[in-house]
């Protein structure tokens, strides 16, 4: 008997079932397709203010802008005033590769990071309200490498993909992927990198980011 | 199972936690969780109902344990995965050693994993001539003094600031001598450093899972420092080590319990990073792994289930129970001489090591109760200590001492008139000889107690006789 076999049957034994009863079937099958909401707090119906300060809470720092154009001039304003140096790498996600970047000095770099970045660049599938999280898919739009390996990592976010909680991520998520599928990868980040493994004492920039920067994008 | 098991020496490990003065004084930073963990659960109004909804997930969950696993399996599959099922440790081991070796692997990073510790993954893979490097800061510490976790979540809890410095100054011998590293942040920088290197020249990377979605072949870690991640998407190939009741049926269901697990843990709303990863990477993906495995264990919970210990199988491991327990407040992780410690250690620990070997643990409890009260998944801990003295009861493995005590009590418990007579004569005896001092530098029987404080002398009626003045005056 295989492995997996023989530790199936041993589940059914415990449980006393076979396995092949048509109501336990259908009460998996159920809940795996219609995914029943449990309990959703009511912070998350605060909308884009509890997301600004719930991120900030996580100590995230975060910006305003009302288009989408502005982008570039806000993160060179970001790096000029944290004395950061004027590189940044970004994807392929177009909403970003089609901005004006030659109207600042950044020096722009594509694709994924091999570690000698320091300023990273994203634009997030969604930002929750309950928790101030940012959701972000990997793909070639906005690699997974970015949201992990520079020091700072600045993520763009529209104020229209702020939701309420995680529940309406994962609805957005079936309505693209299809549902039963999901991406590669999805982050949620809330807040900058930490470590309380020394003495249970707070440090900021562990393996991840030191900085996390959202700007909030929309009028 | 492990090869350092020191469980059956747990009075002796007791001993020498209580007369560590470096030990005592680096678990005197252990109940820093506590208030914070109050107040998250205070700033959310639903977090009861949070709980509630938790354990009937988890209860929905182990009650179709078999449909689910095959469910996910299959999400695995279709996502491009592979799902690797292991009876026990050594299975699992096996089935890990030949991955690296298909692979040629000599370099593995790992996030961080109870269960790779359960299955003693470290020590197979140096057997092997693998490099095994742990990544998550406490983790690499302990590595490096070659110790196990002392706390499911804060697995360096037990060591102080100057043994960290101390740690980095002999095994970073590639650096300057004289830098300097009196501050904790200068500490974490140069962990950081080093471990990027190996996080970039890794050929496999390992993770443990805290849940598994049945709905769509997930698996989800979280983590604060972002270890877990660059472990799992820089190398080709990612392995997920989970045992399976880490099982859960939608993302929804998830999001419930995340809600419960970081609060429990740290007194976070969220962790830094939840991540939640399906397959290897996608045709168009310019990064993550090429391969992505799940090895699914058992080793002994498939026969938990259904019994009077099926409710340890919802454990989340948020360590919330050991943060709040006077007994692993005083004695550390390590005394418990395995894997798990704390008020889950000494209930999960005899269900897969034996009660021959773990049964010493379930005594170590005052049964004050924190630990049920504050468990995000209502897990009865106590009672299921009871479960655990009574089998030992029964197949005499306590000192003859205790067995004899407890007969000789039992006596009088069955015949109350009886109890009562001895109770009261025994209380004056004792109140009429000690009545000088009003309490016993020594008593019979008692030294486990008068060595360390004077035992109280009685004053006035015994307890049944007081509470039955009470109780009438009341009336």
């Amino acid at each position: 008997m295989s492995a997996r076999d023989e530790i199936l049957a041993g589940v059914r034994r415990a449980l006393h079932v076979s396995g092949a009863e048509t109501p336990r079937q259908a009460a998996v099958a159920d809940r795996l397709t219609s995914s029943p909401r449990g309990v959703i707090p009511a912070r998350g119906q605060g909308g884009v203010e509890t997301f600004k300060q719930e991120a900030v809470r996580a100590a995230a720092s975060l910006s305003e802008i009302a288009a989408l154009e502005q982008v570039p001039a806000e993160i060179a304003r970001y790096l000029r005033d944290n004395n950061l140096p004027a590189t940044v790498r970004l994807g392929a996600d177009p909403r970003l590769t089609a901005l004006p970047w030659g109207e600042t000095t950044l020096e722009i770099g594509h694709g994924p990071s091999d570690g000698s970045d320091l300023n990273g660049l994203s634009v997030a599938f969604a930002g929750i309200a309950e928790t101030g999280t940012l959701a972000l898919v990997s793909g070639a739009d906005n690699p997974t490498t970015l949201n992990f390996l520079p020091d700072n990592h600045m993520v763009v976010v529209f104020r229209q993909d702020v939701v309420g909680d995680m529940e309406r991520v994962f609805s957005r998520l079936r309505a693209v992927y299809g549902a039963g599928q999901a991406p590669r990868t999805l982050n949620f980040v809330t807040g900058p990198s930490r470590s309380a493994d020394i003495e249970q004492t707070l440090l900021f920039g562990a393996h991840g980011p030191r900085r996390l920067h959202i700007v909030l994008v929309g009028g | 199972m492990t090869v350092h098991v020191t469980t059956p020496r747990f009075k002796l490990n007791v001993h020498e936690a209580l007369g560590d003065p470096r030990l005592q004084r680096a678990m005197s930073h252990a109940g820093n969780l506590v208030p914070r963990r109050a107040s998250a659960a205070e700033r959310l109004p639903e977090f009861e109902a949070l709980r509630d909804s938790a354990r009937d997930i988890k209860n929905h969950t182990l009650a179709h344990l078999d449909l689910y696993l095959e469910a996910y399996e299959k999400r695995v599959t279709e996502a491009g995965g592979h799902v690797h099922w292991a009876r026990d440790a050594e299975e699992a081991r096996q089935i890990f050693l030949k991955l690296c070796a298909e692979r040629g692997a000599k370099r593995v990073t790992k996030g961080k994993s109870m269960i790779s510790e359960e299955i003693g993954l470290n020590e197979a893979l140096e057997a092997q001539g693998i490099e095994a490097i742990e990544t998550d800061l406490g983790e690499y510490i302990i590595q490096l003094r070659h110790e196990a976790p002392s706390h499911i979540i804060a697995p360096a809890i037990h060591v102080t600031r100057d043994d960290v410095e101390a740690d980095f100054r002999k095994f970073h011998t590639h650096l300057p001598a004289d830098r300097d590293l009196t501050k904790p942040e200068t500490l974490l920088a140069e962990a950081r450093e080093i471990l990027r290197q190996k996080f970039l020249s890794a050929d496999i990377g390992v993770t443990g899972a805290n849940f598994l979605i049945a709905e769509t072949g997930t698996s989800i870690i979280v983590t604060n420092e972002g270890n877990g991640d660059l472990t799992q998407i820089l190398p080709k190939v990612h392995v997920v080590v989970a045992s399976l009741e880490k099982i859960v049926p939608t993302l929804d269901d998830a999001a419930q319990l995340l809600r419960v697990l970081a609060r429990s843990a740290t007194g976070q709303d969220m962790s830094v990073y939840t991540t939640l990863s399906t397959g290897p990477r996608r045709p168009q993906d310019p990064d993550g792994p090429q391969e992505y495995h799940v090895i699914l264990l058992d080793n002994g919970r498939s026969s938990m289930l259904g019994t009077e210990f099926a409710d340890m199988l919802r454990c989340i491991r948020c360590g919330a129970c050991m943060n709040h327990c006077p007994v692993y407040q005083a004695v550390g992780g390590h005394a418990y001489g395995w894997v798990y410690p704390g008020p889950m250690g000494a209930v999960l620990t005899p269900s897969l090591i034996g009660v021959k070997e773990g049964g010493q643990l379930p005594n170590a409890s005052t049964f004050c109760g924190r630990c049920e009260s504050v468990c995000p998944m209502r897990i009865p801990l106590p009672k299921m200590m009871r479960h655990w003295r009574e089998r030992e009861f029964e197949r005499h493995l306590e000192p003859a001492a205790v067995r004899y005590g407890l007969g000789i009590w039992a006596f009088f418990a069955r015949r109350p008139a009886l109890y009562r007579f001895a109770a009261n004569l025994g209380m004056r005896a004792m109140a009429l000889v000690g009545r000088k001092k009003g309490r016993f530098a020594w008593a019979p029987l008692a030294s486990g107690w008068t060595q360390a404080r004077d035992l109280p002398a009685p004053q006035g009626a015994t307890f049944q006789a007081q509470w039955r003045a009470r109780s009438g005056a009341l009336r």
